[in-house]
């Protein structure tokens, strides 16, 4: 047996190559980036797993339902909101049905470390109708990934293994299996079963809900849902919650415990609790999923339940030993020094010499003219410019939406409506919206900042820079004239100011793109 | 037996790097561990942190209560003071006093030495000379690994092997830089503790540890400097008046 030091996220990508992988999708989005990044370079020179970015996750679930389709086994990773994007996929991947293994890892980010919502994945899994796993150590990340292709297969359903960002990003030592090989290419012939007309989807739904029991069931008997009645206090710990529990309590202690790590949720392991004690703690790191349904809309006579809707656990924000303790209402432990009150903040920042600091310059001396101008933009470093000292940008909300919300602005007569979006985030979600603009004749300037790279995440290969930035640009019928192309550096300055001022003179819809190559990306291929 | 460490520092330190060569000595020793991480957004030029913890027993949870923790091991003053409530009464801080300003009101470095002076438990070494004189400024993160040693529960030769292993894929002139950053940011640390345990205050001590040439500095002659200087205080100044830096072994005629 090995042992390999892993992030929980690169357990994830050991335990499905381990698995029988035949191909890995998914776009870049902490926390979940070092997912694909693992199987990439793991794989890399074999040919055997196929390991390429895709777009944006839509494209990604789609692609991994595919690999699915011609009966191999396919893994999409992504962070929760990147969910959002592949919603629509995912939610119908459950009506079809699989027929190679189909696992989808999402990393949720409570706490938001890098994130615009703490959503909880666990409630697209119930949604979505399908089994989750909710993984508490490394080990498990990879043990879990081995068992959801298997349960998949047997199920015929996708399956869910949600992370959270305290695990996808901590390392511990992991115990390795002997590798499985992958299916043999055997595509589906159920033809009715993956074309979803009405006729065909309701047959395939009363499916999915035929199937529900069994995977109850499944969750009922699942070894990764520990109960341990002891005392009349009970504590569900769900996932990592179950860690900073034990962290906190010593081999002795009299609470019965149930810790929660396979979906759906137990009922009647939960009923056993309830029934056994009269006070119910219930942690999780995300929203209250499991303290919602143990309680209901009216609660339950002779048990109180406490958890972050109570107040015990706060309402919002990451999970830690410290709050599990306060739960638990044991002592705080002594210190030895107090947190430090007035200590100067050290926020993230645009590296130095960045080309999108040379860019917001130019496009904040560029709107002086205007009074109180705001920018829409988008999710990448440039949303750092929102900060003092160049705080040039006024909006971040979604992959793309600076396009759409900018154009929408335009509509109700906001002038200037700019947008703000990096070259990879405009081939995730800015080229739809710029043709709707395009086709409507909007009065709006996107601004593409392209440095040729995912940046943030770690320069990760971008889909549409370049030569065929331009082409799409052009091929969604922004006129020719109206493609600007600058360089941003401080010598280009005043050049580029007047270029954007010709642009925003002009009405109707342009495009600027800024391009200048990724300090980082260009330190990363040098070393 | 566990130990927990809270690594702090600035994106760009290689906080990660020091994550690297402790995790993979507890794997070694056969320890359980476990070391939670910051990527993404705030590693760029944010503040990082990363809590690691080792032991015989299971380790439950990746991120160390408050109170906890037995070291905090930064490569940079300011940081810290952002996680010392994370120590246990009897915690140690191993630090560097070379300050990372990239923001506006960094404070006065004399009013954080004085501050890390007051906790008492603290090793503060020079990551910027001592790193200059291993051969390059981007060791200071094993300086600091090389001081915080002593604090930690394993042989030095498995430490240097994963300092080794962790720039193998770099060249031998990085790797030979790192592991002599890693053994002068040790005997600095050394001798940083023998001046303070010999009765130098920490402010002096840290001001004589960047007067003397680190490539020279052996923690033996640590109890030496310290009584020189209690029996003449005009050698402490003497020595800080110095333009250039004297050799370690020079106690008795340091001018």
């Amino acid at each position: 047996m090995q042992r390999e030091v892993l992030l929980g996220d690169e357990a994830v990508g050991l335990g499905a190559i381990h698995a029988g992988l035949s191909g890995v999708y998914g776009y870049p989005g902490t926390p979940s980036t070092e997912i694909f990044e693992f199987v990439e370079q793991r794989t890399a020179g074999s040919g055997d797993v196929h390991a390429f970015w895709s777009t944006n996750e839509k494209v990604a679930y789609e692609e991994a339902l595919g690999m699915s389709w011609a009966g191999k086994r396919a893994l999409v990773c992504m962070k929760h909101v990147g969910l959002n994007v592949a919603a629509d996929a995912f939610m119908n991947s459950a009506v079809t049905g699989t027929n190679g293994g189909l696992v989808l890892a999402v990393a949720d980010d409570p706490g938001m470390h890098s994130s615009q919502n703490e959503q909880d994945s666990r409630v697209y899994a119930q949604f979505a109708l399908i089994p989750c796993f909710e993984p508490r150590d490394q080990q498990e990340c990879y043990d879990m990934m081995i068992e959801a292709f298997d349960l998949s297969e047997e199920l015929a359903l996708p399956v869910m293994v949600r992370l959270v960002t305290r695990l996808a990003h901590s390392r511990s030592g992991v115990a390795t299996r002997e590798p499985r090989p992958q299916n043999a290419l055997h595509p589906t012939r159920e033809i009715r079963k993956w074309t979803l007309l009405p006729s065909n989807a309701r047959v395939q739904y009363r499916h999915l809900i035929d199937k529900q029991p069994e995977l109850l069931r499944r969750a009922e008997d699942s070894v990764h849902n520990r109960l341990n009645l002891a005392g009349r206090r009970g504590v569900i710990a769900c996932g990592i919650a179950n860690n900073y529990f034990l962290e906190n309590v010593d081999d002795g202690h009299d609470l019965s415990v149930l810790s929660l790590a396979q979906y759906p949720v137990p009922a009647g392991r939960i009923r056993r609790l309830v029934e056994h004690v009269d006070d119910l703690l219930v942690l999780e790191d995300g929203y209250p999923v499991v303290e919602n349904m143990v309680r209901g809309l009216f609660g339950l006579n002779g048990v109180r339940i406490r958890g972050r809707m109570t107040g015990e656990v706060p309402r919002t924000g990451e999970l830690n030993p410290d709050l599990v303790r306060s739960a638990l209402e044991l002592p705080p432990h002594p210190t030895a020094h107090q947190p430090s009150p007035s200590l100067a903040g050290r926020p993230p920042a645009l590296c130095k010499g960045c080309p999108h600091t040379d860019t917001f310059r130019a496009l904040n001396e560029a709107l002086s003219e205007f009074e109180n101008p705001q920018v829409f933009s988008d999710i990448g470093c440039y949303t750092l410019a929102a900060f003092p000292p160049l705080e040039a940008i006024h909006s971040c909300v979604a992959m793309g939406a600076s396009i759409g919300m900018a154009a929408g602005a335009a509509h109700a007569g906001y002038r200037p409506a700019v947008a703000a979006i990096g070259d990879s985030t405009f081939s995730h979600g800015g080229i739809t919206p710029l043709l709707s603009a395009v086709q409507q004749g909007v009065n709006l300037k996107v601004i593409v900042l392209d440095n040729g790279t995912v940046g943030m995440t770690g320069t990760q290969r971008s889909m549409s820079t370049g030569d065929a930035l331009d082409h799409i640009i052009l091929g969604a019928g922004v006129a020719p004239e109206h493609l600007r192309i600058i360089e941003p550096t401080p010598a280009n300055h005043a050049a580029n100011v007047q270029i954007l001022r010709d642009e925003l003179a002009w009405d109707g819809t342009s495009v600027i793109i800024a391009r200048r190559t990724c300090l980082e990306a260009i330190k990363r291929k040098v070393s | 037996m566990q130990t927990n460490i809270i690594l702090a520092g600035v994106g760009g330190q290689g906080i990660l790097s020091i994550a690297y060569v402790i995790d993979n000595a507890a794997l070694d020793a056969g320890f359980h561990f476990k070391q939670a991480e910051v990527h993404g957004m705030a590693q760029r030029g944010g503040a990082v942190q990363s809590h690691l913890r080792y032991g015989d027993g299971p380790i439950h949870s990746d991120l160390v209560p408050t109170g906890r923790a037995d070291l905090v091991l930064s490569v940079e003053p300011l940081e810290v003071m952002r996680y010392w409530h994370y120590l246990s009464p009897d915690g140690w801080v191993v630090a560097s006093v070379t300050p990372y300003v990239n923001i506006p009101d960094y404070p006065e470095l004399d009013g954080l030495i004085e501050d890390l002076a007051e906790f008492g438990r603290v090793v503060l070494v020079d990551s910027n000379l001592i790193a200059r004189a291993a051969g390059n400024l981007r060791a200071q993160n094993m300086v600091v690994v090389g001081a915080a040693a002593p604090l930690l529960h394993f042989p030095d030769s498995t430490l240097e092997k994963y300092v080794e292993m962790l720039f193998a894929g770099k060249g031998q002139k990085t790797v030979d830089v790192n592991v002599r950053a890693f053994r002068l940011g040790r005997a600095a640390g050394l001798f940083f503790r023998g001046l303070v345990d010999g009765g130098v205050s920490i402010p002096d001590a840290v001001r004589l540890c960047r007067k003397i040439d680190p490539a020279t500095v052996d923690p033996a002659h640590g109890p030496a400097w310290a009584a020189a200087i209690h029996g003449d205080r005009q050698l402490l100044e003497q020595v800080l008046a110095n333009e250039s830096t004297v050799p370690c072994d020079r106690v008795a005629a340091p001018a």
